[in-house]
């Protein structure tokens, strides 16, 4: 049978324009609530439609008419059956001191995977270092790093002027930038299931092993801890859960011991992903500032027992912020 | 299997397809958004270069963040702001969707422009674009972490057959007996070919569109044998014309 198509078409115009009409208002005025009249009315025409969809597919291969249909009932189908919490107005602060702490804290054994590779890097360039001094060049293949710590820290020290005087701006940007590239990076390796999300942890970790032993055996801790710490203590975690979201995501694709298909599980991690590389972006962004503006600065422009208690006492706040903020008191 | 289109089938029992876009329309509308960038950068960079009169720190700090988030947030941004479209791919017709037909959310969209660094490795796009072409969804890394898929979204209007079929004499439908067993013997197939071949009959060769509407006409003669009196003086769009006009109207 084949179906009267000029009549179907009269017949369910009136209907697919309907449908075709609240489909532009939502999708115009995604944060506006239908009354319940109108959720009603909404399903009914997508009902009408869908079932007109089903006719023409049947009876007639009209394709003009089956892809205004099938266009119109994709769109309809997306709004009525989306189970997802649906876009709201931003709130900022709701996010920065529950959502994303929360969801750290959701993740926390992916946090601490991330920390032990970052950890065996570290022993690793340490270890090679301490036992090869020779293998510099290769550990830390950074123009700045090769120089002999001993004699950086007396140029550092004995310099007058403001070495970064004109540049602390720029500078500050392009750590900031750079930064940011890296834990992006880190994250997307998560869909090499993971290999180069823990390649690139061990790497940073194998670079800073590296360059604390190689300070720490020319006897320059101190100067170490005060040129690293105020920086450092908030840019390695963000790198890290950079990292821990690159692992949730390798994880998501291997699926051990899941029962629910891959794509239900990239699709309940992927909130999740956003909102750590955000939050490790912001991180990223305060230690540019700080690395820009007061790392480069040592003694005797800044004490370094001042610039070290600076960097302990972010690492208490975050570590305090990433721990209690937006915790559910039982 | 690889196919061109993603079909879902609703809780009603109802299937609809997707057109899935292939590697090569989607890399042409990625050079476009490039290209975007580019302009965009040149004017971001002379409006700097103003600034850089007053601070020249200022200004290269600025470009460089300008440049960054430029890259990385011109795919997001379009795509939240249009619906899975960004310049390059409205152009050319393409939209990200979910890949269960399901609302875009903002954290897909994120996802699947962050993931772009893994699938640009190692330079071109070549991961994305190697893994597009053997993915059955035609989907990157990226469109797989995020549950996304991109497909072609031709521009779709009311369908119109009034200006094809009304207001015209139809020979065929003084016998209704023959017309109904006309009805009876024609496949769905049969009644689409004949169809698109009037609907998009001022694209033929003005040869082949002869050629072509003489070989249908034979063709559908031959499934019922109507007297001369009805067929003959009519041309062979016409008797084609007479044909779609009973098989698709079924009443008058």
């Amino acid at each position: 049978m084949i179906v009267d198509l000029q009549k179907f078409i009269a017949n369910g115009r009136p209907h697919w324009s309907g449908l075709e009409k609240m489909l532009d208002r939502i999708e115009a005025e995604p944060n506006e609530q239908l009354s319940l009249g109108q959720a009603q009315k909404f399903h009914q025409l997508y009902e009408r439609t869908a079932a007109d969809l089903a006719k023409v597919t049947t009876f007639s291969s009209e394709p003009e008419t089956r892809r205004y249909l099938e266009s119109l009932v994709a769109r309809a189908y997306g709004e009525i059956h989306e189970t997802r919490e649906k876009r709201r107005k931003i709130f900022p602060l709701q996010w920065f001191f529950h959502t994303w702490p929360q969801t750290f804290r959701r993740h926390i054994r992916a946090f601490y995977l991330s920390l032990a590779i970052t950890i065996a890097g570290c022993i690793f360039g340490g270890a090679a270092i301490a036992f090869d001094p020779e293998a510099k060049p290769v550990l830390m293949p950074f123009s700045h790093l090769m120089q002999d710590p001993a004699k950086r820290v007396a140029e550092e020290e004995s310099a007058t002027g403001n070495r970064l005087a004109g540049h602390k701006t720029s500078f500050s940007a392009e750590l900031m930038t750079h930064n940011t590239q890296v834990s992006i990076f880190t994250l997307a390796l998560g869909m090499t299931w993971g290999i180069g999300t823990i390649i690139m942890l061990f790497y940073n970790g194998v670079i800073l092993g590296a360059v604390a032993v190689d300070y720490i055996r020319a006897g320059e801790t101190k100067f170490l801890l005060g040129w690293l710490m105020p920086h450092g203590v908030i840019e390695i975690p963000a790198i890290l859960i950079a990292g821990q979201a690159g692992l949730l995501l390798a994880f998501a694709l291997i699926g051990r011991g899941s029962r629910t298909p891959m794509r239900t599980r990239l699709r309940e991690l992927s909130p999740d992903l956003t909102t750590l590389i955000i939050g490790a972006g912001l991180m990223l962004v305060w230690a540019g500032f700080i690395e820009a503006f007061l790392s480069q600065y040592h003694e005797p422009v800044i004490p370094y027992s001042a610039k070290i208690a600076f960097g302990f006492i972010e690492l208490i706040l975050l570590c305090f912020f990433l721990a209690k903020a937006g915790a559910v008191k039982k | 299997m690889k196919t061109s289109t993603l079909n879902i089938r609703t809780p009603e029992g109802i299937v609809f397809s997707q057109n899935l876009a292939g590697p090569v329309i989607r890399c042409i509308a990625c050079f476009i958004d490039q290209l975007c960038i580019q302009v965009v950068m040149i004017v971001f960079s002379v409006i700097v270069g103003l600034l850089g009169v007053v601070s020249f720190n200022l200004a290269v700090a600025l470009y460089a963040i300008g440049y960054f988030a430029v890259n990385i947030g011109y795919g997001i941004f379009f795509e939240w702001s249009w619906r899975g479209q960004t310049i390059g791919k409205k152009l050319l017709r393409l939209r990200v969707v979910d890949v269960e037909g399901m609302r875009l959310q903002f954290n897909q969209i994120v996802v699947r422009n962050l993931l772009r660094f893994v699938d640009s490795l190692p330079a071109f796009y070549f991961t994305g674009g190697l893994t597009c072409w053997l993915n059955s969804k035609c989907q990157r890394l990226g469109d797989i972490a995020a549950n996304t898929v991109v497909i072609r979204a031709p521009k779709i209007s009311e369908p119109d057959l009034e200006q094809l079929l009304a207001g015209k004499f139809n020979s065929l439908r003084q016998l209704p007996h023959l017309a109904a067993r006309l009805r009876q013997n024609i496949t769905p197939a049969e009644a689409d070919i004949a169809l698109q071949s009037l609907l998009r009959r001022d694209e033929f060769d003005p040869v082949a569109r002869v050629e072509l509407f003489s070989g249908l006409a034979d063709h559908f003669r031959g499934k019922v044998e109507f007297p001369a009196e009805a067929t003959d003086g009519v041309a062979d769009e016409q008797f084609l014309r007479n044909v779609v006009d009973v098989v698709f109207r079924a009443k008058n």
